[in-house]
């Protein structure tokens, strides 16, 4: 007997531009590219010429539809951020045929686009308070547009907490970048892997993601939020050591992959129990996840 | 509110009067079941009250089982300029007119879907009254009087049809029957007590006993139970469920390629949530691997999601599923499981 059983996610959904137009593509340019680890690539794309997206604007945690001409549509988290206007970024994995499709593509071509799609983070919630971030593997890609969104407005936030677990050296992304904010007092960062860290020692533990926790000393639970991105296992170990820490189920956000397709919560793929994973989600928070079955 | 009446024996100029106003799509005989088919002559064109269902519901006429929804090439993607033609769907009960009043709310809510939204702006609804069979209960979905959602309703009072006026669009094809004679604007006399004995004999024509009280609950309360596992082993993933509902909503799109290289289309499909890869993601993760949890999500949508974000079951208790599942799982086979009335 729940009254309120359509109450998802504690945040509301974004604008998003909703109309027919949203479900036809339209162009961008990838205008450079680097390889962030042997699997992974960094895309950087601006729109050509279209009215629609003068102002594309999204939030941190939301998504975009890519499409290869000819080769399908495929969607990725958005690694940029907001705050930094004009171009937009995705970090892909190559895991399947559209992926290996996308790593042919040249600096020059052409890829068609949709969304924003998803709720994203709520960042206007997050404001004046301290802030964990934990990422695992891959999911240092849609953290970092809320990291960079972060750091972009870093007077309008409390501390900022990064642990992000990686299987070993060589797949960790953006590690110039992270190595460098290592030393910055902007944020605390910590890193692990799971396999070797030789050579690393002084930068990287040993050892998985939630023995990180034993880093970042004492947190004021009732002024702190959390959010978590990784491969779907790591999500009940993390969320335990933030229970231990007091956190409030409401405070604890979550990112979940399913098969998100249509990205408006029409087609059907990416749906869990009565919610859409590309509207209602992909950002989940604890509290979600104890009530509705399937989550994680 | 506005009623003429209607006489059968009219049957034939009322085909002449609604081919005026686009191509009239009415079930007719496909093998030994019915399907909705253009008509073309007006031999085919009946009131058919006893045909309870047609083997695939109305939303075919509203999204096909495939067709374009893009047009690309390898600088741009756009819509299709594609010419939609006025369609009459006549002979259509309630049960499939709340099907359609679903599928309007759902596809109209938070983000219209164009697709959809084109092709029902050119559709107008003629409803006929219906006598169920052993297989209907849309009187345990509360759909088997419609309020809203048709053009033009025909009600059979015996003697006559009692013909319910709903939008402005049914008005206009009245309006052209009356001057053609065969709307009757004086209702009889009789009418008040005519419509009673009509809904009344509406109620007394159901002998499906599915119980559907509590559902929800029941849904959520069994996301665990065995009953899952046991109908997972036996259903054959056909997706056949999913084709002939009302209110199954699913698709995919797919990029086929011209011979040219260049340009091509995004074709837009039916799909079915009881298919083994409807929820594969990259990396080959499949959130529903197994064949109980895909049945499972199926129910949930019809018994317990489209409850929770409209108010109402997503089933409008067409029976369509009760006729076509190979190995009999269905509402009322999953109903009585909720309850445990039903050993396998």
């Amino acid at each position: 007997m729940r009254n309120n059983q359509y109450e998802y996610s504690q945040h509301h959904i974004p604008e998003q531009p909703h109309n027919h137009e949203s479900q036809v593509p339209i162009m961008m340019r990838i205008i450079s590219k680097k390889d962030l680890s042997p699997d992974v690539r960094f895309f950087q794309t601006v729109p050509t010429t279209d009215y629609r997206y003068e102002n594309l604007n999204y939030k941190p945690g939301q998504f975009m539809s890519l499409s290869i001409s000819g080769s399908g549509e495929a969607p990725f988290s958005i690694t940029s951020s907001p705050t930094r206007k004009g171009i937009i970024e995705f970090a892909i994995r190559k895991v399947g045929k559209f992926t290996e499709k996308l790593f042919t593509l040249k600096d020059g071509d052409l890829l068609g686009l949709r969304g924003p799609f998803g709720n994203g983070f709520d960042v206007e919630k997050f404001l004046g308070k301290d802030i964990i971030i934990i990422a695992g593997g891959l999911g240092a890609a849609p953290l970092r547009s809320l990291l960079l969104y972060i750091l972009d407005n870093k007077e309008q936030f409390g501390r900022l907490i990064y642990l992000y677990g990686s299987r070993n050296v060589e797949e960790i992304l953006y590690k110039g970048d992270f190595f460098e904010l290592l030393s910055s007092d902007q944020i605390e960062l910590y890193i692990s892997v799971d396999e070797n860290n030789k050579g690393f020692e002084d930068k990287i533990h040993r050892g998985r993601v939630t023995e990180l926790f034993s880093k970042i000393g004492k947190i004021n639970p009732d002024n702190t939020v959390a959010a978590i991105c990784g491969p779907p296992i790591m999500y009940k170990f993390v969320v335990q050591e933030l229970l231990k820490l007091n956190m409030n189920k409401n405070d604890i956000f979550l990112s979940l992959e399913r098969r998100m397709k249509c990205g408006v919560g029409k087609c059907g793929h990416c749906i869990i129990d009565y919610v859409y994973t590309c509207v209602n989600g992909p950002v989940f928070t604890y509290w979600d996840v104890l009530r509705m079955q399937d989550l994680i | 509110m506005r009623v003429v009446k209607f006489e059968k024996k009219n049957t034939e100029k009322l085909f002449d009067v609604l081919s005026r106003f686009g191509e009239v799509w009415s079930p007719m005989e496909k093998g030994e079941s019915y399907s909705y088919q253009k008509i073309e002559d007006s031999n085919n064109f009946i009131f058919h009250e006893e045909v309870t269902r047609t083997i695939l519901p109305e939303k075919k006429l509203l999204l096909p089982q495939k067709f374009p929804t893009l047009k690309f090439n390898s600088k741009k993607y756009e819509k299709p300029n594609e010419e939609i033609p006025t369609k009459i769907l006549f002979g259509i009960h309630n049960c499939g007119i709340s099907a359609l009043n679903i599928l309007d709310e759902f596809y109209t809510t938070d983000f219209v879907d164009a697709d959809y939204q084109q092709r029902r702006n050119k559709l107008i609804i003629v409803g006929v009254s219906c006598i169920a069979d052993e297989h209907c209960f849309c009187d345990k979905t509360n759909t088997n009087i419609v309020e809203k959602g048709y053009d033009i309703f025909f009600a059979d009072l015996c003697n006559y049809y009692l013909v319910w006026i709903g939008t402005s669009k049914g008005d206009d094809i009245i309006r052209m029957g009356e001057d053609m004679g065969i709307f009757d604007a004086n209702i009889p006399g009789d009418v008040t007590n005519k419509y009673a004995e009509y809904r009344k004999r509406n109620r007394e024509s159901y002998c499906n006993d599915i119980d559907l009280e509590g559902s929800t609950d029941l849904m959520e309360l069994s996301h665990d139970a065995e009953f899952w596992q046991e109908l997972g082993d036996i259903c054959l993933s056909c997706g056949q469920c999913t084709m002939v509902c009302p209110t199954c909503t699913c698709y995919n799109v797919i990029d086929e390629i011209d011979l040219n290289k260049d340009t091509g289309q995004r074709i837009r499909y039916w799909d079915s949530c009881l298919f083994k890869d409807f929820s594969l993601t990259a990396g080959d993760h499949n959130f529903r691997a197994a064949r109980s949890e895909r049945l499972k999500l199926w129910y949930t949508h019809k018994l317990k999601a489209f409850i929770g974000k409209f108010g109402a079951p997503s089933c409008v208790g067409c029976g369509r599923c009760i006729v076509t599942c190979p190995v009999d799982i269905n509402i009322k086979t999953v109903a009585e499981k909720l309850k445990k009335k039903r050993a396998l």
